[in-house]
């Protein structure tokens, strides 16, 4: 299977004003991420908040712009686009985002939101547009009647299915979600997780879904990938990396997620203290303040991502 | 009846008067807590979950909030029939409460230390000396590092961990026989929601405190609660102890909700990873349908669940079920 995206040594670094007179400070928010999606696959980037998922998400679609790395789609380097090319490249790549009532225009109906892409992107006329669009509703589960009507009138869940509708307007090959069902309900959320299983197979989709929340990933995602502090940790895939986790931040974080089953015994890692801000990061591994096995190395020299066996990689010192 | 219960809350009926009609939230809703337990209540947004809770402490906004209905019952006394003043001097003692996103609840232009020591100068009439001191006490309790240092910061310098150990400072330090958390961890990171836990575990097995923790994950109750209740609709649709509740799930809807949470290790072999949903949504509480409120949604509901609504069966001792299936369990011998 050929790579759909990949991203190499992505560095975000965002500069923030600090006092008057004082020198200007920067945020790394990614520190040089290099990842791959190969085409139909599902990939998953997890984390913490200020972790850089999401910025990693962005800088992927060249919604904001990278410090450093390379972006290449489909076999093109992104950066060679001229800025019209930049645009037909983006049909292909799609978001969803967490809240779909901040991203849907309250003052426009579903309809028009949903074929507002199409048009943009001069696809076809109106009569198939509106055609496409009640076809589009029909795929995520709402009736083609419910697109007159404005995101005000829908559940937290049926906006979703809006916001995913729009994505599939432009027959894309990559959706990218950043944290697609986390606002909404257990009931609902499973609701949206098997559509998204759905229609990955029917639209043959790659999938990066970006996402706190480590049971959703293991659930539809075949890779995975944990970010700490700007940086990847530990890579590879699903099954491997939760029944046989390495890094020390994998293992606290796999073990601190409630279970819900009263009968299981617990063996929790807690991770004493927060995460350090990006703006000074700690020397040598960033994890090394928080981590129960650190050693001498560790807050001296960056762990590098080392293959741990089949496509098992992980940046830490105790596995060199 | 006589019983244990230090808290009881009987035939509780809340509802929201607005411009759009009026808001069922809660709907008479009885259960009571024992001291020391942890109470755990369950359900999704719009359950009536979190009504409950400012209910009991007399935090609804009125209007458009009104209680309509119901007792609770507290040392003797109906809270409900108190003045304000004679609440106020419950609230925050005897019975405390923290909150989901604590940088809304801490005032921003007061060092945290000076917002702890207040409750105690409060309550207790403790000097300035005296109420910082405390302050500085219960801050290293909540195993704030540097405690006295960190209560000359404003809320703005913590991070939302140690924000969350403020607010649980605060509701503590008086010492108080009922903590009611709404949601305390939702808004954290999974590594510093454990920490949470954690510490709320420690001060609960020491202060005997008996907490009513409301939240939406059941993997929180299934490791914290004694006991559970289940809500939906602004109804209690099943309350067993939580051996019972995951071991012996009852109602259609608990069953529905266990089956729909993603689970780690519980993906099968084939790959197939499509998770059982509950169909369609949870009724608007401005128009909640006769009969019982799951029906419309549930795959064994008959013609009798559209009509009539069913009362909460007892099918084994502290294990009750709000679903016609129950009934004939509920015959079966046991005592109502």
């Amino acid at each position: 299977m050929t790579n759909l995206l990949t991203l190499e040594d992505i560095k975000v670094h965002f500069p923030v004003k600090g006092k008057l007179f004082a020198p200007t400070e920067v945020v790394h928010a990614v520190d040089g991420v290099s990842l791959s999606l190969k085409k139909g696959e599902t990939l998953g980037i997890v984390g913490e908040s200020g972790c850089g998922k999401t910025t990693t998400g962005l800088a992927a679609m060249k919604l904001i712009e990278k410090t450093h790395g390379t972006i290449t789609f489909d076999g093109v380097d992104l950066d060679r686009l001229a800025a019209d090319e930049m645009r037909q490249t983006r049909q292909k790549m799609q978001m969803i985002f967490q809240d779909p009532f901040s991203s849907l225009n309250p003052r426009m109906t579903v309809n028009r939101a949903i074929g507002e892409p199409m048009k943009v992107h001069g696809m076809g006329n109106d009569s198939e547009r509106a055609d496409r669009v009640a076809w589009l509703l029909k795929k995520v589960g709402l009736s083609p009647e419910q697109g007159n009507r404005y995101p005000h009138e829908f559940s937290g869940g049926q906006r979703q299915r809006i916001g995913i509708a729009r994505a599939l307007a432009l027959n894309p090959m990559m959706i990218i979600g950043d944290e697609p069902v986390s606002a909404l309900d257990v009931s609902i959320q499973a609701q949206i997780i098997n559509l998204l299983i759905d229609i990955q197979h029917e639209f043959n989709l790659s999938y990066i879904i970006i996402s706190h929340d480590l049971a959703v990933v293991e659930h539809i995602c075949d890779r995975i990938a944990v970010m700490y502090l700007g940086k990847v940790v530990e890579e590879g895939p699903c099954h491997e990396v939760y029944t046989n986790p390495q890094h020390p931040y994998t293992k606290a974080l796999l073990s601190a997620i409630p279970h819900p089953d009263p009968t299981r015994r617990r063996h929790r890692t807690i991770l004493s203290g927060d995460v350090p801000s990006p703006i000074h990061p700690p020397s040598g591994c960033s994890f090394h303040p928080r981590c129960p096995r650190k050693f001498e190395a560790c807050d001296q020299v960056t762990p590098e991502l080392t293959v741990m066996g089949s496509a098992h990689q992980v940046a830490c010192h105790l596995y060199r | 009846m006589q019983n244990d219960y230090l808290l009881e809350v009987k035939n509780l009926t809340t509802r929201f008067h607005t411009h759009r009609g009026v808001a069922h939230a809660v709907n008479d809703v009885s259960f009571g807590i024992y001291p020391g337990e942890i109470l755990g209540v369950v359900g999704e947004s719009g359950c009536g979950k979190s009504v409950t809770a400012q209910s009991v402490m007399r935090l609804i906004p009125q209007p458009p909030g009104r209680i309509e209905k119901g007792e609770i019952l507290y040392a003797g006394r109906d809270l409900l029939s108190l003045t304000r003043g004679q609440m106020q001097k419950i609230r925050g003692d005897r019975i405390s409460m923290i909150f989901q996103e604590p940088m809304t609840s801490l005032n921003p232009v007061k060092t945290v230390g000076k917002q702890i020591g207040e409750v105690y100068a409060l309550h207790r009439g403790a000097s300035k000396r005296e109420s910082l001191e405390k302050a500085v006490e219960m801050l290293e309790k909540v195993q704030v590092p540097e405690a006295r240092r960190r209560a000359k910061e404003y809320p703005h310098q913590l991070s939302g961990g140690m924000r969350q150990r403020v607010m649980i400072a605060m509701a503590l330090a008086c010492d108080p026989e009922i903590l009611i958390a709404d949601e305390p961890t939702t808004a954290l990171d999974v590594t510093v929601q454990a920490q949470i836990m954690d510490l709320m575990l420690n001060l609960q097995a020491r202060q005997k405190t008996a907490v009513l923790m409301i939240t939406h994950d059941l993997g929180i109750i299934a490791e914290m609660a004694n006991r559970v209740i289940v809500m939906y609709a602004g109804r209690i649709v099943e309350t067993a102890s939580t051996l019972t509740l995951f071991g012996e799930t009852g109602h259609p809807y608990t069953k529905g909700l266990m089956n729909s949470v993603p689970v780690i290790g519980s993906k099968d072999a084939s790959g197939n990873s499509r998770l059982c949903e509950i169909p369609g949504m949870v009724p608007s509480l401005f128009d909640l349908p006769t009969g019982c409120s799951f029906a419309p949604r549930c795959a064994h509901a008959q013609s009798r669940c559209h009509t009539e609504m069913p009362p909460l069966f007892t099918v084994s001792p502290g294990h009750k079920v709000r679903c016609w299936l129950c009934e004939s369990d509920h015959s079966k011998g046991t005592t109502p």
